[in-house]
């Protein structure tokens, strides 16, 4: 399975939501728990790498939350939880899910 | 870092509001506190916090605190922050606070803001009292341990020092032209 964890550094919290993708790995058994963790830095790579935001977290290729538009930007991303609130971070269910079924998750 | 401290006075500003009304700081000059919020549309942190800005709005309306939000981001690169979008944020969230236009910028970058949301809360005589973030738990607001604004606002209205008088803004950067 491959992991990867996008972010842009001026959105605060990409750190917390490494750890958790990390912690919800190890809880989940995920083989090897490699992330591939890359930093989005310029417009330009934002589009080359289809980011909508940060932290953008991908299994096997698949966003864990598709976004509903393709507007590729540094910017940080919203996630909205199970309960209609927003958050910036992505919640452990999202990651547990796309980890668990990565094949259900469209593409980022 | 801010241009103010907690000590400093107010920078005075007047800008359009989603009401396509002028709002001028001074307008609030009667009110015990007012709280200056840099915010926008597009950044999760401000809209995991605006929820509960309207409820601080509203539980403090009657003691004389102000809330003012004023957005300022480069439209170009943010288009959800455009003034039109606002004017639709404002009526589908229902901000009970006026949410200002900063489109030169010269307001940000007056207080020398750098996040959003940041908040700058003033006493009735416009010195600043608290600068900051809302609360210490964007993600939710039940695991809220440490209210901030509330606790800052309490202390003002109480005409005592904040035990806490800044914080450091959590959020998205302001998006400079």
């Amino acid at each position: 399975m491959r992991v990867s964890f996008l972010y842009y550094e001026d959105c605060p919290s990409y750190d917390l939501a490494l750890e958790r993708l990390r912690e919800v790995m190890d809880e989940e058994g995920v083989p090897g728990g490699e992330v591939e963790v890359i930093k989005v830095e310029t417009e330009e790579q934002a589009r080359e790498l289809r980011f909508v935001g940060s932290p953008t977290i991908r299994v096997d290729g698949q966003d864990i939350d598709p976004p509903s538009g393709s507007r590729y930007a540094l910017t940080c991303r919203a996630y909205r939880l199970a309960d209609g609130r927003i958050s910036p971070l992505p919640s452990k269910d999202m990651m547990q899910r796309a980890l668990r079924s990565p094949a259900k998750s469209q593409p980022g | 870092m801010a241009n103010l401290s907690p000590g400093d006075k107010a920078v005075p500003f007047e800008l359009p509001g989603v009401d396509d009304r002028r709002h001028a700081l001074e307008d609030y000059a009667d009110k015990e506190a007012v709280a200056v919020v840099f915010t926008c549309n597009h950044c999760p942190y401000a809209r995991a916090w605006e929820d509960r800005l309207v409820e601080i709005q509203a539980h403090y309306a009657a003691r004389g605190v102000q809330l003012v939000a004023i957005s300022a981001n480069d439209v170009k690169k943010y288009p959800d922050d455009s003034f039109p979008r606002m004017k639709e944020r404002s009526e589908k969230k229902g901000f009970n606070f006026p949410y200002l236009y900063d489109e030169s910028q010269e307001v940000a970058r007056a207080y020398e803001a750098e996040r959003t949301p940041e908040i700058f809360l003033f006493d009735k005589g416009g010195t600043l009292r608290y600068h900051g973030t809302v609360d210490d738990n964007y993600e939710d607001p039940a695991a809220v341990k440490a209210h901030y604004l509330r606790e800052a606002l309490e202390a003002v209205l109480a005409g005592r020092d904040p035990s806490t008088a800044e914080t450091t803004p959590v959020g998205c950067t302001i998006k400079w032209k």
